[in-house]
């Protein structure tokens, strides 16, 4: 936990911006606009790349809250993405976070349909716009494989045996058996409640 | 009722009703506007879900927007993007500050102890799956792995490289954007 407080601080020193200022709220509404704007994919997709943002990039947050709140929006009805989006910015910076967030996220694909929407034909078959789809759609690719390789080193450097399993298990079990996510995040959060009580998993 | 204010309410049930995520949203849309106020037409609603996927944003936002410009143009759009936030709005802060009183309950810390690492599996499922689409242009384990596209994978190995050489995430889509013109415009 010490390690995590540190780490943070580090990346407030060293990009400056802090969380509550109007500069703040400047860079987190253009960054979460932006990234928005250019991903294709639902929750599990824009989760990563908010990440890399947010905790990588700026320290307004760390992983443990955003692994929290990614497992609450995924098991709320609702948006995954808008649903995270509602925590992150409140964990930020309040209920102005929450705002600004909420309204990031939801305006590019708000402004892009409603053109869309009058293009349609001229959209869904042009060969050029399907490249650029093409395009970001790997450039989202690599930044997904990077957070997950990252937090799965994180999950073994712990070294603790039960987490482990549990992401093994989970792991095979939405990618062998497709078992839908919900169902695996109920049962982990039961094995959780019974078994990872002990401070030494917080 | 007015139209919006019945889109309004419709889509409020939607974000109420749906769990699992933006694909779980669209059988619940359908059932609203297709089947039980005809408001579009079933092709219509296909065409919805093709856009909603391949279009950057939520897919339950995006087919929430596309159907509410259908039926009262940009007002219907917002409208209904509106009553589709509105019960995460209320649920999320609401959790959020159940959070902030009893987080620190043991039985409350567990749970979440058993849900970081699922979590991150979760993450990793998707990262599996986006490498299917970007290199073999399928949405499950490709069955023939010699049968690539190579333009995905000289876009993913670039963006790798960019991701390791700290290079903002931004800049990283913008970048892969062109990048996917480009080679389209090459090859």
């Amino acid at each position: 936990m010490n390690n995590e407080t540190q780490q943070l601080d580090d990346a407030v020193n060293k990009l400056n911006i802090v969380p509550g200022t109007r500069h703040f709220f400047w860079v987190l509404f253009k960054s979460t606009f932006l990234i928005s704007a250019f991903t294709v994919g639902g929750g599990m997709v824009i989760i990563p790349l908010l990440k890399k943002k947010y905790v990588d990039e700026y320290g307004w947050i760390n992983d443990k809250d955003t692994l929290d709140i990614t497992a609450i929006a995924q098991s709320l009805p609702g948006v995954m993405a808008v649903n995270a989006s509602i925590m992150l910015g409140y964990k930020m910076a309040g209920f102005m976070g929450t705002l600004v967030t909420i309204l990031a996220t939801v305006l590019p694909p708000l402004i892009t349909i409603t053109i869309i929407a009058f293009f349609y034909d001229l959209f869904a078959h042009n060969y050029y716009v399907q490249m650029i789809l093409k395009g970001m759609q790997c450039g989202a690719t690599a930044v997904i494989i990077d957070v997950g390789l990252n937090l799965v080193y994180k999950l073994f450097k712990k070294k603790l045996l039960l987490p482990i399993l549990i992401a093994a298990g989970t792991f095979i079990a939405s990618l062998c058996f497709n078992v839908n996510p919900m169902y695996c995040v109920l049962v982990d959060a039961i094995i959780g409640l019974m078994l990872l009580r002990d401070p030494k998993y917080n | 009722m007015n139209i919006l204010l019945l889109l309004y309410w419709e889509f409020c049930k939607i974000g109420l009703f749906c769990v699992g995520g933006g694909y779980a949203s669209l059988p619940w849309i359908q059932a609203a506007v297709v089947d039980n106020y005809h408001w579009i037409t079933m092709t219509e609603f296909i065409d919805i879900f093709t856009i909603s996927q391949m279009t950057p944003g939520p897919i339950g936002i995006n087919a929430a927007t596309f159907v509410g410009t259908k039926i009262a143009g940009t007002p219907g759009a917002i409208v209904a993007t509106l009553g589709f936030v509105t019960p995460s709005l209320i649920l999320c802060l609401l959790i959020t500050y159940l959070m902030k009183k009893y987080g620190e309950l043991s039985a409350i810390k567990g749970t979440l102890n058993g849900l970081r690492p699922a979590v991150v599996a979760l993450i990793c499922t998707a990262g599996l799956s986006f490498i299917w689409l970007s290199v073999w242009n399928t949405e499950s384990v490709p069955t023939n792995f010699a049968d690539f596209d190579i333009k995905g994978i000289i876009i993913l190995l670039i963006a790798m490289i960019a991701v390791k050489k700290k290079v903002s995430v931004i800049t990283l889509l913008f970048g892969s954007g062109v990048a996917g013109l480009v080679l389209g415009l090459l090859m």
